[in-house]
């Protein structure tokens, strides 16, 4: 592999898909300086600065009462979808406008690995709560971030944990706290699950204020024994004893490993760092991990941020009809920010190729190219016909066509929009 | 409750290995089904397998109405004697199991009670590797069809999915399943078909998901195609006139309703088409809180989709050798949790209907207080069910799918 592969195959999988620009000055820097780079968080991000979180106000549910009439509450619905469109529209503009790429990148797995769905949230507010907290323990060590999880309103009412109480414990949020988020299934027994349910208790979401709150009186106190050892354990206690797991951490590592590396390889051994900036650096850095080119199907999200910014197109700037085009795209993609699927997250590898989601990248690939910029336009069309495909790979970063999609290619040259469309949906694009 | 249907997640379990999915997603389409017209033998029969994803609470789809412990375990949670639909002193379906009543009064519905297997797991995913895969002690990269269709000769054509992944069970080692789409009629428009046959073509060396990328291409001409074979194919005269549902134009492929796979299946059947078993499902069945209403909703798709399928099947020649075995990967506790929902449980009930099936009860209903940990002990295991569909509707030995498992469930057929 050369030097520019080497580094183009760093930007796709630590960012959401690089210019040839960055490629270019990865190049300059090589390999080893390129991790370097793309692992320190930057003193100041313009592209972030730009695109600061939205300050919404209050919840409109939050303004209803008891004696709120039938249109009071549809109103208080379809302002609560407004305010998830606008913080969804937000954070892919924050995606595509970021300089720090792994960062966003690592928040959007935090975010696919917590699973948590507006869905049932509903509250733009929580979501963006959840958010920030993902933010600020995203690159750190795992335990911090646990402890703030298992407070966390969104992931409260998502998985029933306000309803979780003393007399009656609910499960949900104790058994897929262990089995998705930290220690993996067979690292704990059942009577971890109903234990580990009692220490959770007592947290409820004042849906007024968005705010979790600890109400004592709902809280089990008594002795719990969860994985082998036995204390008063309240939810704090619980998320530390479940971190304080090896299992913990090589499991966060083996998903890390899932998603930048693909399900197809397995993770090799002591990935698992002190925090998780040191787990990714690991990921990037192993030897496994270069052999891992050519494999990864992009998921729905990274293949239309990767084509964003590649083709200079920045979603806030697009007409309206243009922007509700594209997350039409992701929706018939399967795959919307804030709207997981299942607790489990997002699905992986080939079930994203299938021809209903073909059909619908072919739509969006056709929105993208007519929103291309002119000036990226102009620097395929400054390639002579013939040299266009090549060009082409260049600004979508591909490291080189099949014969096969040469072939594809070779007639559209003349017709540089559609050319654009066709390297978008070639299986050298869609499998980074 | 998480409305979201687990079924997807399973991709992710490890369960089916990226070949055996790409060897069935999307390779077929409808057209190479009806090709099949007229290939299988007219005496054979055909398994409907329904998987509710998510953890059926089987308490509350047959109820015990009549035994005190189910009301003081779920005091909210349970149906009034009024309510339910009454199957015999002790027992009653769901209120929204209205058409599965009719039918059970009728002799044309059976109940396995009980269903589970040893050592329960009460994670979603790894119980639904254990009924996929039928190997509860350690679930292994074969589901239980896919190991029969290894045997059948592999054509995946003989087990078909209208589900828009292919589900664990039907990946066998050497053969997979077909997953067919059933995708919007909207065309790809834009690249000229000569740019889309182009990348249909394989490349030598590429990697598998490169290959399955470009074998899209090839699936989706067949595509539109295939939804306009179905529907001309549909004889209006065996299309049920009283269906609230257009026949098979899914919103998008990974929604599509009960219903509307059902109509594809039953298309297919009364076209003669060669397969043995087809695969749908019907998720959101998580039912942790707030259940009761929810469950309701779910079982009363379940109801009109099954007793529609079933009313147009009695139709057909065809029709009447259909067999439809309904089941979740588990039950729900006993006891409600203070949400008004139900934690994951274990035992449950497997529905049986059509051609042959004794009506009726079978096996031993479990105890609501003899409990294990809260939790139901099964009655009958799993593969006594599985072993049952395999000689009784497959025609197959089930002893080289099943690990030599032995037992049955007598008088089911």
């Amino acid at each position: 592999m050369s030097d520019r592969e080497a580094v183009a195959h760093l930007l796709r999988r630590a960012t959401f898909g690089p210019t040839a620009d960055e490629v270019d000055a990865a190049e300059r820097a090589g390999p080893a300086a390129t991790v370097d780079r793309l692992l320190t968080q930057p003193a100041t991000d313009r592209g972030a600065a730009a695109t600061p979180t939205p300050t919404l106000p209050p919840d409109p549910y939050a303004e209803l009462t008891k004696d709120s009439t039938r249109e009071q509450r549809q109103q208080a619905n379809a302002e609560r979808r407004k305010q998830l469109q606008r913080v969804t529209e937000w954070w892919l503009n924050r995606m595509v406008a970021a300089e720090d790429g792994l960062t966003e990148k690592l928040l959007f797995f935090w975010h696919g690995h917590w699973a948590t769905s507006a869905q049932k949230v509903k509250s733009a507010r929580l979501m963006v709560g959840q958010l920030e907290t993902l933010r600020r323990h995203g690159r750190g060590p795992l335990g911090p971030l646990v402890a703030a999880m298992v407070r966390d309103p969104a992931l409260i009412v998502w998985l029933d944990g306000q309803k979780n109480t003393r007399k009656a414990p609910n499960e949900n949020l104790a058994r897929e706290l262990m089995e998705l988020f930290t220690l993996g299934i067979g690292a704990y027994s059942e009577a971890d699950v109903k234990a580990g349910a009692r220490a959770l208790t007592g947290w409820v979401v004042d849906r007024r204020t968005g705010v979790a709150r600890f109400e004592p009186k709902r809280h089990d106190p008594g002795e719990k024994n969860i994985l082998g050892q036995s204390g008063r354990f309240d939810a704090e206690a619980y998320a530390g004893l479940l971190t304080a797991q090896p299992a913990a951490a090589t499991f966060v590592a083996g998903r890390l490993w899932f998603r930048y590396a693909g399900p197809e390889t397995p993770a090799p051994e002591g990935l698992a760092g002190a925090d998780t900036i040191a787990t990714v650096r690991a990921i990037l850095s192993a030897p496994a991990f270069a052999q891992t080119r050519g494999t990864l199907v992009k998921q729905p999200v990274e293949w239309l941020v990767g084509a964003l910014r590649q083709l200079g197109i920045r979603p806030s700037a697009l007409p309206e009809q243009q922007r509700k085009q594209l997350l039409a795209g992701l929706n018939a993609l399967d795959q919307v920010p804030l709207r997981p699927p299942s607790v489990g997250g997002w699905p992986a590898g080939s079930a994203w190729l299938t021809t209903s989601s073909l059909q619908a990248r072919l739509r969006t690939a056709g929105v993208l190219a007519a929103a291309t910029a002119p000036s990226v336009l102009a620097r395929l069309t400054a390639a002579p016909t013939a040299g266009r495909p090549d060009a082409l790979a260049r600004l979508l970063v591909v490291d080189a066509w099949s014969g096969r999609t040469r072939a594809a290619l070779t007639p559209l040259a003349g017709e540089p929009r559609k050319l654009l469309a066709a390297g978008l949906v070639s299986p050298e694009y869609t499998v980074s | 409750m998480d409305t979201v249907t687990r079924r997807r997640f399973l991709l992710t379990s490890g369960v089916v290995g990226a070949g055996a999915l790409a060897a069935g997603a999307g390779a077929y389409s409808l057209r190479d089904l009806l090709d099949t017209s007229g290939d299988r033998d007219p005496q054979s029969r055909t398994l409907v397998l329904v998987t509710l994803y998510g953890g059926n609470d089987g308490l509350n789809t047959v109820i015990p109405y009549a035994d005190p412990a189910y009301r003081a375990a779920r005091p909210e949670l349970a149906y009034p004697d009024g309510e339910v639909r009454r199957l015999d002193d002790d027992f009653g379906l769901n209120p929204a199991l209205a058409g599965l009543h009719q039918r059970w009064s009728g002799g044309g519905l059976a109940i396995v009670r009980g269903v589970g297997y040893p050592k329960p797991d009460r994670s979603h995913f790894r119980s639904m590797d254990i009924w996929h895969t039928a190997q509860p002690d350690r679930p292994g990269n074969t589901g239980w069809l896919g190991r029969w269709l290894d045997r059948a000769g592999g054509d995946p054509r003989l087990a078909v999915s209208f589900e828009p992944a292919l589900p664990p069970l039907l990946a066998g080692a050497q053969s997979a399943g077909a997953a067919v789409p059933v995708t919007d009629r909207k065309a790809a428009k834009g690249l000229p078909a000569a740019t889309l046959t182009a990348f249909a073509a394989a490349e030598a060396g590429e990697s598998a998901a490169r290959g399955r990328a470009a074998a899209c291409f090839a699936d989706l001409r067949s595509v539109d195609e295939m939804i306009r074979q179905v529907r001309d194919s549909a004889d209006p005269d065996t299309a049920d006139p009283d269906s609230e549902q257009a026949p098979a134009t899914a919103t998008g492929g990974a929604r599509t309703p009960l219903d509307a796979q059902l109509d594809l299946v039953a298309q297919c059947v009364e076209a003669g088409v060669s397969t043995r078993v087809f695969s749908v499902s019907l998720g959101g069945f998580d039912t942790h809180a707030d259940e009761k209403q929810l469950q309701a909703v779910l079982l009363g798709q379940l109801d009109r989709a099954l007793t529609g399928f079933a009313d147009r099947m009695s139709r057909t020649e065809a029709g009447r050798k259909v067999v439809v075995a309904v089941y979740s990967e588990f039950g729900r506790r006993v006891r409600a949790n203070a949400s008004d929902g139900t934690d994951h449980g274990t035992a449950s009930d497997v529905l049986l209907l059509g051609a042959g099936v004794r009506g009726g009860w079978h096996g031993a209903p479990p105890s609501l207080t003899d409990l294990d940990d809260g939790d139901l002990k099964y009655t009958t295991d799993f593969r006594d069910v599985y072993a049952t569909l395999l000689e009784r509707v497959l025609d197959t030995d089930p002893g080289p799918v099943l690990a030599d498992w032995r037992g049955r469930v007598e008088k089911l057929f």
